[in-house]
């Protein structure tokens, strides 16, 4: 529909935006917007809303030799359990650094993929790791003890038997 | 006329029709004819959709094998290589954890002629990532990312990391030992901004990292979700990635004005050898082009004549598929000397030791051992930073087109190259020797240690060095080609000692005959 309210503008003084630019502008960024939000909302797809991982929290009966020398390492599973007289402690042996997983020796951890070295409590003694090994949260319960990998607790946490 | 002899008449002409089919098939397929005279060898060119990404003539200055030395066709030819291999190879493989193990595994022990294509995949990626980046220093020392090139220049770059991109994860594919624990470490690259926003305290309301590495992996471990991924980009989106940068780059260097070359080289080719030039036309043209208005460059083509230039079709073409055949060769050659490795089925309980990147990411390895973050994703992103500026940083015009071309030239890049082995050697030494900042003092702040290590002391040693060659030169390019040396040293020297002197648990070892057995 068009109007004409106005006077008409003289060839020297132009409209400032002449009416179908306007109107083609204003379609092309329509079009452009929503495109752009098509594909912001395709993004979401890739960042998947439940995890395919197993389970992250497992349980083992008590070991008969615990020792806060010798980790046990319950097969399958990538975390160090440890007993010392104030109770039952587990580490996680999964380098801080890039992943890899920890092997204990006497000193505490070597990490095979860049060289951290980590104390028996977790502590970086050398190499790139940035964050000490986390303590992860234990449950013994009738000779059962239960590891849960997702929660971490402050080192120096330890659950008497 | 009878009926019947018009049904006659039909029929003869149907049987004639059907005799001169395959003449005609031929006739408007290749509209052209043969590429005999100037104009139909122009015609050839423009005619055919693949070809026309080249210019019809070629200069001279173009086709010396020292401008080139092929290493651009030669990435071309590699990719073309990995391409059919990947695409036999898809016949069997089949992305799923331990079921892809078993399907490599047949693929070269079963599957008929398997074993070489993987070999020729293998080796064709291998040369693809070695002829990109040598492809690059050849144009970066004869300064032709200089305008009009700037942008293709960028075009290369993308190029460089689709391809580091296409062979890290073809890396993962199968699913062995050597292709888990890397893609675990370079997930967790990926994640290693966190060791910034960790120092911060922020890693709870602002996680990059994290969502990096959930992207990529699609969950919070490598397992399927992250075969399945790095499957779908290493088939389908960087090689579509890589085909679209590609046909970008190449048109560029037609529409840029063809290959970069010195002011001075027609009088240069005119003194070389005495060899008539033919007029572009050797008959009438059958229409006009009006090219001084579609190619750009510095000096305007009107009028003068395209001197010094030859019919594409055959020169350049033929060079090319020389490239080509050459490049086949050495695949052929070293993937019946050399079979593509495949370790033990992947166990997530236990790393490899030393768990080893592919070759080209040994030196990024190298530097991770440092620092995840810095290492991994801050240097690499100021090395990128910076290539991608050379062409707008410097804009001189002295020396483009000549190898070394540039205030300081050959000596210049010597030293660079003296100083750029010397200066990652000396600081390796420290660290090696002495151990680094959290050896010394415990109980250092992580972002100290990030701020300062052996990977960013290098690179800034790098960066006052090339400052210092600016100043010394008075040019910008003097400081690029000393920097640009220098990263390329740098990267030889880091992947020399990630490749042949890191040992078990990542120490250096002076030979593996030294490593612990166990």
């Amino acid at each position: 529909m068009t109007t004409m309210g106005k006077t008409p503008r003289s060839r020297l003084d132009p409209e400032p935006v002449a009416r179908r630019d306007w109107l083609g502008l204003s379609s092309l960024w329509a079009m452009a917007s929503a495109l752009l939000f098509g594909l912001v909302g395709m993004l979401k797809l890739p960042k998947a809303a439940v995890l395919a991982s197993p389970s992250k929290g497992f349980r083992v009966p008590v070991p008969e030799k615990l020792s806060a020398d010798e980790p046990f390492i319950p097969p399958g599973r990538s975390v160090a359990i440890f007993k010392d007289g104030d109770g039952v402690y587990a580490i996680s042996t999964i380098c801080t650094h890039l992943g890899c997983v920890v092997k204990a020796n006497p000193d505490g951890f070597e990490c095979p993929c860049h060289g951290s070295r980590f104390a028996a409590n977790g502590e970086v003694r050398k190499g790139p790791a940035p964050r000490p090994l986390p303590w992860l949260k234990v449950t013994v319960n009738a000779g059962v003890i239960t590891v849960d990998e997702n929660a971490t607790v402050p080192h120096g946490t330890k659950v008497a038997l | 006329m009878t009926p019947a002899t018009d049904k006659r008449d039909a029929l003869q002409q149907f049987a004639a029709n059907l005799k001169s089919a395959p003449r005609r098939l031929r006739e408007t397929a290749f509209r052209t004819g043969p590429p005999t005279t100037d104009r139909t060898r122009s015609l050839f060119v423009f005619g055919n959709v693949v070809l026309h990404l080249h210019s019809v003539r070629t200069h001279r200055w173009s086709l010396r094998w020292t401008t080139t030395l092929g290493l651009g066709i030669m990435s071309v030819s590699a990719f073309l290589i990995t391409l059919v291999t990947g695409v036999m190879l898809m016949f069997y493989y089949k992305p799923y954890p331990d079921v892809a193990y078993e399907s490599i595994k047949d693929i070269h022990f079963v599957v008929p002629t398997g074993r070489l294509i993987r070999n020729l995949h293998r080796w064709s990626a291998n040369i693809m990532v070695v002829a990109v980046i040598v492809h690059m220093a050849r144009a970066f020392y004869t300064a032709a990312y200089r305008h009009p090139r700037e942008f293709n220049w960028l075009m290369g770059i993308g190029l460089l990391v689709v391809t580091l991109g296409l062979s890290f994860t073809g890396y993962l594919l199968p699913w062995d030992q050597l292709a888990y624990w890397a893609i675990t470490i370079g997930a967790n690259i990926a994640q290693s901004p966190r060791e910034v926003t960790d120092a911060l305290g922020v890693t709870e309301y602002f996680d990059p990292g994290g969502l990096l590495r959930l992207l990529l992996l699609g969950s919070d471990q490598v397992g399927a979700e992250a075969l399945i991924r790095f499957y779908l980009l290493h088939v389908m989106l960087l090689p579509m990635a890589l085909a679209a940068l590609m046909a970008v780059h190449f048109w560029r260097i037609r529409k840029d004005g063809g290959l970069a070359r010195p002011a001075g080289a027609d009088e240069e080719l005119a003194r070389e050898r005495r060899e008539e030039t033919f007029p572009v036309f050797t008959e009438a043209p059958a229409k006009t082009y009006h090219l001084a208005a579609v190619v750009r460059g510095r000096t305007a083509n009107v009028g003068r004549g395209p001197e010094n230039t030859v019919p594409s079709m055959p020169h350049l073409f033929y060079a090319e598929l020389g490239v080509l055949m050459f490049t086949l060769l050495v695949c052929l050659a070293l993937s019946l000397v050399s079979d593509a490795p495949l370790k033990e089925l992947a166990n997530p309980s236990v790393p490899e030791n030393p768990a080893k990147a592919p070759w080209y990411f040994l030196g990024l390895q190298e530097l991770v051992s440092f620092s995840a973050f810095m290492g991994g994703i801050g240097i690499p992103t100021i090395v990128l930073l910076g290539l991608g500026l050379i062409p707008y940083l410097d804009r001189e015009t002295e020396g483009t087109g000549r190898w070394f071309g540039g205030p300081g030239g050959w000596p210049l890049a010597r030293l660079s190259i003296v100083f750029g082995l010397c200066a990652p050697i000396v600081i390796e030494t420290i660290a090696i020797r002495f151990g680094w900042l959290r050896e010394w003092f415990p109980d250092i702040p992580q972002l100290i240690v990030t701020a300062v290590n052996p990977a960013t002391i290098l690179t800034t040693v790098y960066a006052l060095y090339s400052l210092w060659c600016i100043r010394r030169h008075q040019s910008v390019r003097s400081g690029a080609v000393a920097l640009f040396t220098c990263f390329l040293c740098g990267f030889v020297v880091l992947t020399v000692i990630g490749t042949y002197f890191r040992g078990p648990n990542w120490v250096f070892y002076w030979s593996p005959a030294d490593w612990p057995r166990h």
